[in-house]
């Protein structure tokens, strides 16, 4: 029986780590050990009920443990075989306790090949891996199948990148193979940026030998013996993770001179990202690996005619990397048969904002987005009203109720005016102002931005102030059509990828959201209450009873009245910090 | 930009070629030495550039270009406790920027500040993707998860 | 040679593989407008960040517009410049490279002269929308003791940056920050004087706006003029008189000596006088120089080192002193020309005149803006008084002289005066890369051989490329002379002498691409290489219109030295002429 913990960065900042260890020492009390393992794996991908404890094989998942909990679940369901019934997910229908993932909804329509390995193995043990088929297709594609073979199951796959751009896969390799040179590179991008996504970094934590293998195959088609992996300096446990399996994986074998005895060589190093958004455009990213400022350069050349040092490269991001394996054991027909048409396999998704899980799930391409966020994402959080999700970061767009049911994949993202980009899916409700919503990701792109071209450097600024022009009640009709020509400008003229998708955020708020925006401008109201320059504080007399509660609360006096006589709240002096809302005890004051 | 002018002891100086040899003084290998003399020093001061420079034979301008590039380095040492709150999407819709507000109200610092005491420092980050626990707030190493407005005195006063 | 065949704008065009769309279009007459990039086609000088994204034209099939500056011809391309598409593009983005750009060109040193300022015009630009709310990036100016720097004008075209780093390889400026706040500045944006700098102005030469001006003196010249008690020279610098024309209208490569020297006098100094004199008497000086060590060295001398360096140009001093003070013992001690000049003129001059140094002001009119801080450095002072008071540049003498209302065009021809008014056409040809090492030859030739030069011209001394080497025989002993213009190729002939592979018995450097003629104060050639080579055949037609052309038969350098110094290299000599270097290990000063 194993006891399997999550350790991914979610679950080890509640403290997984002492669950572990309070686990163990149960386990070693009650002179188990020998039986019983007790495993740190990566995420299970349900943030938001961690930390998460999952037996097997009895296929129980326990929820929000804590290590108090350790003694109940190795007396209990361990030696007694009896479940720990409050530790279990209830389903919110009929109340009735979940017990196997298989049961709950956040998992049934989830199709687990990317994140095969989370949540059931130990990263930090490469036997572990191998015994659930780690290494087999790079040993496959070695002793068996031709670089050229290799590449065209890929190809076959229909597999596209999943960075973002969504290039297929097959090609790219066989671009960078065709470009002959004494020495080529395999980069596996990791600079996870988007805000809100964290696929990449959970593949890491979780599964670190998917990745490393995928660029050893990939190295062995394009006739490359060096791999780099570009990471987040932020992501301490992930880099961890991959430094300890980089050496297990040399210990083995795996890595290195002569890999099988093949006569094939490769090694992988890490280099680290410094925290720039930019980068994970793979000019800029290059440029980074090379000790330079992080800027990216007109295309072509692509990397995989002159890459990193000038040599033809090849760069993948994790998730496309972590999809290789399982292609090349289980053919490419298995993979092309999951899907639409021309977006093949699952996607990975990072669920956040008003949703009820919390988490990363893994949906065939072509899950409608109903399914995703009321299926697996347990509907709206508190029971508001579903209004927009956000797709690709910022870089994508919003989609809508009446995209509820597309099919997700590629090219319907970017029909629907937003793009697939790392996977990031933020969920927004009735209260969020899809204006401020569009000033909050143009925010995070000005800053992000390299600063190299115009467009990018200088528009997304003005892009920026323009919309917050508008939340503060003072655009006017007029700026909407500047709004939306500085967009197709931006969008048509700039540098590289960021600049060129920066604008999105705005444009679909403007094509899905233009009342939104009207009422701004025109009416002056924020039709969700969030800007806080268009809001008004009243008190309603009715309901007010005079006890001076709001006005001592006030920061700035700004309201007035006799004790026991109902007040009044002056509007020049009111700052809107909402202190006198809050304090009222009898919905006196209202905002509008 | 920092106002702040050190002098680097010799073993300092001894520390930070050593860092650049043993990325046998590579010239792309910046970043990395960047990182690693920001983990020794807390920050890149403008003398530690210049050594660098010196080491890998690129022009302290360009390093600075480099530093001030990445907004992981900073050349401002950060507070005996430095206080990150997650500006992720995850957590701004969650209300992250009120959290940020309250920080910035208690300390009276401004993002990128550090109190005069030394004591804490206040930054805003992209997302640590730990976004089931959204808001979330890192003080040094230790994460808070769901913090409120509320909460911002009561995590100051734990390192009182 | 490869061709491919495209169409722009519906002509038909087969250019060679490689073709840059914008160059293609100039040759079927279509000229689109280019902001950031620039070219100096014969001294293989590209600027080419794609940056601005001013110059996007529409290529079918492509999603965005392509910059035509660095998008290369490809077969069956099809091109179009001016569609609404690009105009609206081009446009906007240029309302938004101006609406970050302070609109006070009535007052701006490149007023009229302002590469942004043409396109403003020629695009149409009659307003900034938004203005209102959109935000400046400002820094603090910063004023060197040659340069200014007012970043609040940058448009991070990126030339000066390349400029410095790629072809100077000084490295003082480097992009920094990110995104709105980017800018190009020396380390720590401290100031140009701590960095750095060698003042060699290229970064002046080439910056398209008013970022980068030169300090101007005018005022301080004006001044002295003005006071009665003073005696006012003024000595020209060969280089001035092959370009002043173009600040008037006429063609590149107009002579315009006797007009220049009517303007001066008209201007009211009180002696015009030539630098070229003061070149003649560096020949006198340096070629001895180079006789001695090359004979002390033949006869075994050790201490004698070869190679012997030109040491004329102040920019080169600047940057041997800052990168290579092991070896400062290696260039001439011979001062510049126009600080020989200083120390004659406050000295035997100021004897014959019967005027004390202190009334005596001396202005050098340069095509170069390191000579201001040549002139400025404490070595080259008497008792606090300046051996040459201020030193204005081309450019700068150019509006000083439409200040005083006078046309260049209309002036007679009026000729220097006596005695530091007299040179030879081996004076004249320093204004040239090449020109120095010439001189010296035709001097040292005769004197070392005791024969005559049949052949003046050394041609394979001459031309524009960064690198050259030649031999000449003087009589059996082949003489091997080496040229650098650019102090990116000097740093090359530098560390070949550092490392003791250098074969050379004399360099000749010049820190400016083209020698003098492509000085930083010389009139902006605006990228067009075509005015470099005109000024350069310019100083060579002087040279060849000489009656004397070698320095030894300058009869008032024969005088002078019969007068005054005894002979070269005398201690007399030495006290006056020659200079040491020194290493300042410029510290860190960090902006407060």
């Amino acid at each position: 029986m194993q006891i399997l913990v999550c350790g991914g960065t979610g679950c080890r900042d509640l403290e997984s780590e002492a669950i572990l260890e309070s686990l163990k020492l149960e386990v070693e009390a009650n002179a188990l050990e020998n039986d019983i393992q007790v495993v740190r794996t990566g995420c299970f991908g349900l943030c938001s009920l961690g930390p998460i404890v999952k037996i097997m094989p009895d296929d129980v998942v326990y929820f929000k443990v804590k290590h108090g909990d350790a003694r109940e679940i190795v007396e209990e369901h361990v030696i007694k075989g009896k479940k720990v019934e409050r530790l279990l997910l209830k389903d919110p229908v009929n109340n009735k306790s979940l017990v196997s993932s298989a049961e709950m909804n956040g998992f049934k329509k989830q199709l687990r090949i990317v994140l095969r390995n989370c949540g059931v193995i130990d990263p930090e043990n490469i036997e572990e891996s191998i015994a659930h088929n780690g290494y087999e297709a790079l040993g496959k594609v070695l002793t068996e199948m031709t670089p050229d073979d290799t590449i065209k199951v890929i190809k076959d796959s229909g597999l596209r990148g999943r960075g973002g751009g969504g290039f297929p896969t097959g090609i790219k390799w066989e671009i960078a193979r065709k470009n002959k040179a004494d020495q080529k590179y395999v980069v596996c991008n990791a600079d996870e940026g988007d805000p809100g996504a964290f696929m990449d970094r959970s593949v890491l934590e979780g599964d670190p030998h998917a990745v490393l293998e995928a660029m050893a195959i990939c190295g062995y088609c394009i006739e490359a013996d060096k791999g780099l992996i570009y990471i987040r300096a932020e992501y301490p446990l992930a880099v961890a993770r991959l430094k300890t399996a980089i050496s297990q994986a040399r210990e083995y074998g795996l890595l290195g001179k002569n890999i099988m005895g093949t006569g094939f060589s490769f090694d992988i190093e890490i280099r680290y990202g410094a925290g720039a958004f930019v980068c994970g455009e793979e000019t800029a990213l290059i440029h980074s690996m090379e000790g330079l400022r992080g800027e990216p350069t007109v295309k072509p050349p692509f990397p995989a005619e002159a890459g990193f040092r000038g040599k033809p490269t090849n760069v993948n991001n994790v998730e496309t990397f972590a999809c290789v394996s399982p292609i090349i054991l289980k053919g490419a027909d298995w993979f092309a048969g999951i899907g639409t048409a021309r977006s093949k396999g699952t996607k990975v998704f990072a669920l956040a904002g008003k949703i009820n899980n919390v988490g990363l799930i893994e949906v065939p391409m072509g899950t409608t987005l109903r399914d995703v966020i009321f299926e697996i994402g347990g509907g709206i959080r508190n029971g508001k009203k579903f209004k927009a999700a956000q797709t690709g970061g910022p870089s994508g767009g919003c989609l809508t109720e009446k995209h509820l049911d597309t099919p997700i994949d590629f090219d319907n993202l970017i029909a629907a005016g937003s793009m697939m980009g790392s996977g990031g899916l933020i969920v927004m409700d009735e209260d969020d102002c899809m204006v401020s919503v569009a000033k909050f990701f143009l925010d995070f792109t000005v800053e992000e931005s390299c600063g190299k071209c115009s467009p990018c450097r200088i528009g997304n600024k003005r892009l920026h102030e323009l919309l917050d022009h508008i939340t503060k009640g003072k655009g006017t009709l007029a700026d909407l059509d500047r709004l939306r020509n500085m967009s197709l400008v931006i969008k048509d003229t700039s540098l590289c990828g960021l600049g060129q998708s920066s604008p999105n955020p705005v444009l679909s708020t403007l094509d899905n959201f233009r009342d939104e925006y009207v009422a701004h401008v025109t009416a002056k109201k924020c039709p969700a209450g969030k800007c806080r320059d268009l809001m008004e504080y009243f008190i309603i007399a009715e309901n007010c009873v005079g006890c001076t509660a709001c006005a001592r609360v006030c920061p700035v006096n700004a309201i007035t009245g006799q004790r026991k006589e109902p007040h009044v709240i002056n509007p020049s002096i009111c700052i809107k910090c909402g202190a006198c809302k809050e304090k009222c005890k009898f919905d006196a004051i209202i905002v509008q | 930009m920092s106002s702040i002018k050190i002098e680097l002891r010799p073993e300092d100086v001894a520390k930070i070629k050593e860092i650049c040899a043993s990325f046998n003084n590579d010239p792309q290998e910046l970043i990395n030495v960047l990182h690693k003399c920001q983990e020794h020093f807390g920050y890149l001061p403008a003398e530690v550039q210049e050594v660098v420079s010196g080491e890998l034979k690129v022009p302290v301008a360009k390093i600075y270009g480099v530093v001030t590039f990445y907004s992981f380095f900073t050349m401002t040492p950060k507070g005996k406790h430095p206080i990150s709150i997650c500006m992720g999407t995850a957590c701004y819709v969650r209300g992250a920027e009120k959290v940020l507000d309250e920080f910035k109200k208690e300390l009276g610092l401004q993002v990128g500040q550090t109190t005069g005491d030394g004591k804490f420092s206040l930054s805003s980050l992209r997302c640590v993707g730990a976004c089931g626990l959204a808001p979330v707030v890192l003080v040094g190493d230790k994460t808070y998860g769901r913090v409120a407005p509320d909460d911002v005195k009561n995590i100051l006063k734990e390192y009182e | 040679m490869e061709t491919v065949k495209l169409t722009i704008d519906n002509k038909e065009i087969e250019v060679p593989k490689g073709m840059t769309i914008h160059k293609a279009a100039r040759k079927i007459g279509i000229e689109i407008p280019v902001l950031c990039y620039m070219e100096l086609h014969d001294m293989q000088i590209e600027n080419k960040p794609a940056g601005c994204r001013i110059c996007v034209v529409e290529v079918q099939g492509r999603r965005n517009l392509a910059p035509s500056c660095a998008t290369k011809c490809e077969e069956g391309m099809v091109v179009k410049t001016h569609t609404t598409r690009v105009l609206n593009a081009r446009r906007t983005v240029m309302e938004f490279i101006l609406s970050d750009h302070p609109k006070d060109c009535l007052i701006c040193p490149k007023s009229g002269n302002c590469e942004l300022q043409s396109m403003a015009q020629q695009l149409g630009i009659r307003e900034i929308p938004g203005q209102e709310i959109a935000a400046m990036s400002t820094y603090r100016k910063d004023t060197s003791p040659s340069i200014i720097r007012d970043l609040d004008k940058c448009i991070m075209c990126r030339r000066c940056e390349m400029m410095c780093n790629e072809v100077q390889t000084v490295g003082a400026l480097s992009a920094v920050n990110r995104g709105f706040m980017a800018a190009v500045a020396p380390a720590f944006e401290q100031n140009l004087e701590h960095s750095t700098c060698t003042y060699c102005g290229q970064c002046v030469a080439v910056c398209p706006t008013g970022a980068l001006t030169e300090v101007n003196h005018t005022p301080e010249v004006l001044r002295a003029l003005a006071d009665p008690s003073k005696t006012v020279i003024v000595q020209t610098a060969p280089a001035v008189r092959a370009a002043l024309g173009e600040e008037f209208g006429m063609e590149p490569g107009t002579l315009v000596t006797g007009k220049m020297v009517a303007a001066l006098r008209a201007l009211g100094f009180d002696y015009v006088f030539d630098t070229d004199f003061a070149a003649d008497l560096t020949i006198m000086e340096e070629g001895t120089e180079l006789l001695d060590r090359l004979t002390r060295h033949l006869n075994g001398d050790t201490t004698a080192k070869l190679p012997i360096l030109t040491s004329c140009c102040p920019g080169w001093v600047n940057f041997f002193e800052e990168y290579f003070p092991d070896l400062k013992d290696v260039p001439s001690t011979a001062k510049s020309p126009q600080q020989m000049f200083g120390a004659i003129a406050k000295t035997y001059f100021a004897d014959k005149i019967k005027v004390d140094r202190k009334d005596l002001v001396v202005v050098s009119i340069m095509p170069c803006l390191a000579k201001k801080y040549e002139c400025q450095r404490e070595e080259f002072s008497t008792d606090g008084n300046r051996d040459v008071d201020f030193s204005i540049s081309t450019r700068e003498l150019a509006a000083f002289i439409k200040q005083a209302n006078l046309d260049l065009n209309n002036l007679a021809d009026d000729e220097f005066d006596s005695p530091l008014g007299e040179s030879t056409g081996a004076g004249v040809i320093f204004g040239a890369t090449g020109g120095v090492i010439e001189a010296a030859c035709r001097t040292a030739y005769e004197i070392y051989t005791g024969k005559k030069l049949e052949r003046l011209e050394f041609n394979e001394l001459r031309g524009l490329d960064g690198v050259r080497e030649a031999t000449i025989d003087f009589n059996g002993l082949p003489l091997k002379i080496g040229i650098a213009n650019g102090l990116g190729n000097a740093r090359k002939l530098l560390e070949e002498v550092r490392s003791g592979k250098s074969q050379f018995h004399a360099i000749e450097v010049m820190a400016c691409p083209g020698g003098c003629i492509g000085g930083g104060g010389q009139p902006l050639h605006h990228g067009n290489s075509d005015i470099i080579k005109a000024r350069a055949a310019a100083i060579y037609r002087e040279d060849n219109s000489k009656p004397l052309r070698k320095s030894h038969e300058n009869p008032f350098i024969i005088k002078l030295y019969e007068e005054f110094l005894g002979k070269p290299n005398s201690e007399k000599a030495h006290h006056l002429l020659h200079t040491h270097y020194f290493y300042n290990k410029k510290k860190v000063v960090v902006k407060q």
